[in-house]
């Protein structure tokens, strides 16, 4: 491993660090966080999860044959099975199965 | 709950993260090996970086040996949406003591996501615990849970890395179960609560960013977007339940 690499590396790493710390540097020991930051983080996870959502689905928009259309219907099934036995496991296999079978024969 | 409860709830939690992270931790170690690097430094990096997809785009940013100043710049772009996962989680890492550096350290997009499931309750009848967590357990679990998920990233990495030429079916489309468990999560979020302005802020804003940004950029808008409108939101609804 050159020093490049590694220098490259462990810029990445420290990046990524202090960006996941920022909220906690920010407002550590004396400083407390503004109320209206902490009523954010409570109501975020859902908005969060809906941005993850259409991330992993993005490629409807460029490739909407290709992986969109099996994306948006695994995604469905995910929905349907997940609402009819409420199983996560049931749910994740059902979906999973369903959109690496689509992509093959789509 | 005992110890060995808390182990076998986080090890259960982790599974759809295992399945994720192994598989992509492969397609990385590939990427890596095909890219001419050796696999201790493919290690290196998924045991110090550990965020999915800015170590592929480190890869090809080594690969052509970017300026040390591109690659910071790079990782401050792709990975500045995680600041936002720690507003959630500042009063349970804040409790954690010795471990909270390795908690801030590990907040990816899928354990942001399963600490999230945690306070949900699932498939209570099938494992055998009570649906409703303390805080005080919930903590407990959500360490075992950060380390299962770290080590199956750093294993698919360096199998990718070894191991990965000799897989001979392709796996394309595995990756999906990720998405399962984020629509999951997200069922079980709009389930719970009465108010689904989050949610449906969440979706449109993301789709209409996604267009106007394209497929590479458009989550940090999204989530600064998404922020702004609930944070005015919460203060209008505060401001009207004053009066």
């Amino acid at each position: 491993m050159t020093a490049y690499i590694l220098a490259a590396i462990l810029t990445g790493a420290v990046v990524t660090f202090m960006l996941r710390a920022l909220p906690f540097l920010l407002f550590s020991g004396k400083r407390e966080m503004p109320a209206w930051m902490h009523q954010l983080g409570k109501i975020l996870p859902s908005a969060i999860m809906a941005v993850l959502i259409v991330y992993c689905l993005r490629g409807a928009r460029s490739d909407f044959a290709g992986t969109g259309i099996p994306g948006l219907i695994a995604a469905a099934v995910v929905v349907l099975t997940y609402k009819w036995k409420h199983s996560t496991f049931i749910s994740i296999v059902a979906g999973t199965a369903v959109y690496m079978a689509l992509i093959r024969v789509m | 709950m005992s110890q060995k409860e808390v182990l076998k709830y986080a090890f259960i939690k982790s599974l759809p993260v295992l399945c994720s992270y192994i598989f992509l931790g492969i397609a990385y170690g590939i990427l890596m090996e095909e890219a001419g690097f050796s696999w201790y430094a493919t290690m290196f990096a998924s045991v110090v970086v550990y965020t999915g997809a800015f170590q592929f785009v480190l890869t090809t940013l080594m690969a052509a040996g970017a300026s040390i100043l591109t690659v910071a710049v790079t990782a401050f772009l792709v990975n500045s949406r995680q600041t936002f996962y720690a507003l959630t989680f500042m009063d349970d890492f804040n409790q954690m003591g010795r471990f909270k550096p390795f908690m801030i350290f590990s907040l990816t997009d899928e354990s942001y996501a399963v600490n999230c499931s945690l306070e949900l309750p699932d498939e209570s009848g099938r494992t055998g615990f009570s649906s409703e967590l303390s805080d005080t357990d919930r903590r407990r679990i959500m360490r075992p849970l950060a380390v299962f998920c770290w080590l199956y990233w750093i294993a698919g990495s360096v199998m990718g890395a070894l191991i990965g030429q000799l897989i001979p079916f392709s796996m394309e489309g595995i990756d999906f179960c990720m998405t399962a468990l984020f629509i999951v999560i997200f069922i079980n979020q709009w389930e719970k609560s009465r108010n689904h302005t989050a949610a449906l802020t969440g979706i449109a804003v993301a789709i209409i960013c996604l267009l106007i940004f394209g497929e590479a950029r458009f989550m940090l808008p999204a989530l600064i977007i998404v922020s702004a409108i609930l944070v005015f939101y919460n203060s209008k609804t505060a401001g009207r339940a004053k009066k």
